[in-house]
């Protein structure tokens, strides 16, 4: 197998009546995707003559989309999914680290991007054309198992997204861990939450792909309202979800369990932040015998690396493991001098094997900082992934989460480097001086300041530049930052005063 | 009425909800805005919100969720 294609396909002939993705509005078998895939490859392919280039993906959370996604993958190039509702601003960022050949986008966004000189495909067009299946040949003999499948952003410190680029063996590599890890089958139904530019989407979307399984895109809605949410999953006998814990937590806090029974529900995973055993343990007081997991993983290994089938109960005010590593994958905890730690002691987590994505794309410089050379084997070039993420070996070696090396955090599933927040407020005419802080304890993002300028004026400056979960939730004005000794802002002195300014 | 348009107009200044109607369609209220607000409606009017109340027909708008306050003081 050198293509996911060759996986998919493997699917489609033994699956391709049945149901494969279902939206609000449609839902399509493992044929009919098959057959718009090829379509929208075959038009790329014909029209464009790239091929290994970049492809932007720009919309809605759909059955449409995943079309869209598999019809680049046909047409020889990889994607780049991309959230239809953030600000201009950064979408150019992207678009020029990224020079896309094309975007595949829908009625309502056409024009925006073809006022931005990137070649616009309307999908419904392509749609409706017929597949060239010699021209998709050709393209397929090409394939490599290491070219590029997609390339996904994600914050980055100096206030430009990174791309972290992925290979088709590295999907193919995770995903065959992780279908044998929760026996993903054909008879498996998920309830899909996470968007699909987030890392966590490769999980559901291409399981199903890979095993026949079918997918429901759950309406971003129905979390807003958790009773219809579980009538939902209730009603589609949904039997597996991989959801960030800020979604079961909504569920978990308004005691949604107690007014419905999920009989069919059998598997909850969870990842994208920390699951507080809390809420945990009210998920599991309502259904005791299913499988719950807490995974662990960055972008930059596909998706997940480490995870832990809760098997026991936790103190509500404890944190859960992030376990064990995933097989095919080798977990690396050294010390600053590059010394593996002993159990009890900190250390940085470095990720070795074919989850960890090819680097970042079109951005040498970062790639070198994170994709470093194995500091244990000096004897030939082999790269691991240097995730920046502080744990340590607990007791059977199982590993925990201390905390961020620098200042990336987890709000709402989502990775976020404060700096980028900053570098978009320091960007503001007459800003002298800002801060942003996390408070993990109120989860909400915070900017401190310090210029002639209202909050107002920079909450409508940052909701043009950053995306809307980086917004913060509180801006506080100050007259003067507080300095340390070293004649920094003194960041940690803020971060815990900050409530009595 | 006042105070329930206070306790939006803090959850998000700038919006307009005296004629803003459906809040999760059109994107105003997200799925974590939506539990806040539920939650202060329960701090402030000392009412007990259910998730059977916490649907889209009383979160439509500001009217909506009058109603729904209205209705659950009577039933206390």
């Amino acid at each position: 197998m050198k293509s996911i294609l060759d996986i998919f396909e493997h699917t489609e002939e033994k699956y391709s009546e049945k149901t494969a993705f279902v939206d609000e509005k449609k839902s399509c078998t493992f044929g009919e995707l098959k057959v718009a895939a090829e379509a929208i490859g075959s038009c790329i392919g014909k029209e464009g003559g790239f091929f290994r280039k970049p492809v932007v993906i720009c919309l809605p959370r759909s059955v449409e989309s995943i079309m869209a996604l598999l019809g680049v993958v046909y047409s020889g190039n990889f994607y780049v999914m991309m959230d239809i509702e953030m600000p201009w601003e950064r979408k150019r960022l992207i678009c020029q680290n990224l020079s896309p050949k094309a975007v595949l986008t829908d009625r309502e966004h056409v024009e925006e991007w073809k006022e931005s000189g990137i070649k616009a495909i309307l999908l419904e067009e392509v749609l409706e054309t017929a597949p060239d299946r010699g021209i998709l040949k050709e393209i397929r003999k090409r394939t490599v198992e290491t070219d590029l499948l997609y390339v996904l952003y994600t914050s980055g410190s100096t206030g430009v997204p990174k791309g972290v680029a992925v290979t088709h063996r590295n999907v193919m590599a995770y995903i065959e861990w992780l279908i044998q890890t929760f026996a993903i089958t054909d008879e498996t139904i998920f309830g899909n939450q996470t968007p699909f530019y987030f890392s966590m989407s490769v999980s559901d979307v291409y399981s199903t792909l890979f095993t026949g399984a079918t997918l429901h895109i759950l309406p971003k809605k129905l979390f807003s309202f958790p009773l219809r949410l579980m009538e939902y999953i209730k009603k589609e006998k949904i039997n597996t979800i991989y959801w960030v814990p800020s979604a079961l937590c909504i569920v978990a806090n308004t005691k949604t369990l107690d007014y419905i029974e999920l009989p069919d529900l059998k598997k909850v995973l969870f990842a994208g932040e920390v699951m507080p055993a809390k809420q945990l343990n009210m998920w599991m007081s309502h259904m005791p015998d299913i499988l719950y997991a807490n995974l662990y993983g960055p972008t930059e290994t596909t998706d997940i690396c480490a995870y832990y089938i809760v098997d026991r109960q936790f103190a509500d005010d404890a944190s859960l493991p992030i376990g064990y590593p995933c097989e095919n994958c080798d977990l690396m905890v050294l010390n600053e001098m590059g010394e593996p730690v002993k159990e009890g002691q900190e250390g940085e987590l470095f990720v070795r094997g074919p989850f960890v994505a090819a680097g970042y794309y079109n951005n040498p410089e970062r790639t070198v900082q994170a994709f470093v050379r194995n500091p244990k084997n000096p004897y030939y070039p082999e790269f691991t992934y240097k995730t920046g993420d502080l744990v340590r070996y607990g007791e059977d070696g199982v590993l925990l989460y201390n905390g961020r090396k620098d200042f990336q955090v987890k709000h709402m599933g989502y990775r976020i480097e404060l700096g980028e927040i900053e570098a978009a407020a320091s960007a503001l005419d007459k800003m002298e001086s800002c801060v942003c802080i996390y408070d993990e304890k109120e989860d909400k993002i915070i900017l401190i300041y310090q210029a002639k300028l209202e909050p107002d004026v920079i909450r409508g400056a940052l909701e043009k530049r950053v995306p809307r979960y980086m917004w913060p939730a509180k801006y506080l004005k100050l007259k003067r930052m507080p300095m340390n000794a070293n004649g920094k802002t003194d960041r940690a002195w803020l971060k815990n005063n900050y409530k009595t300014l | 009425m006042e105070q329930l348009l206070n306790i939006l107009e803090n959850l998000k200044p700038g919006v307009d909800f005296k004629t803003a109607t459906d809040f999760v369609d059109n994107g105003i209220l997200d799925s974590i805005e939506i539990m806040e607000l539920a939650d202060e409606i329960m701090d402030e009017f000392d009412i007990e919100l259910t998730p059977v109340d916490i649907v889209p027909e009383n979160f439509t708008s500001l009217e909506t969720l009058y109603q729904m306050i209205q209705r659950k003081q009577d039933e206390d």
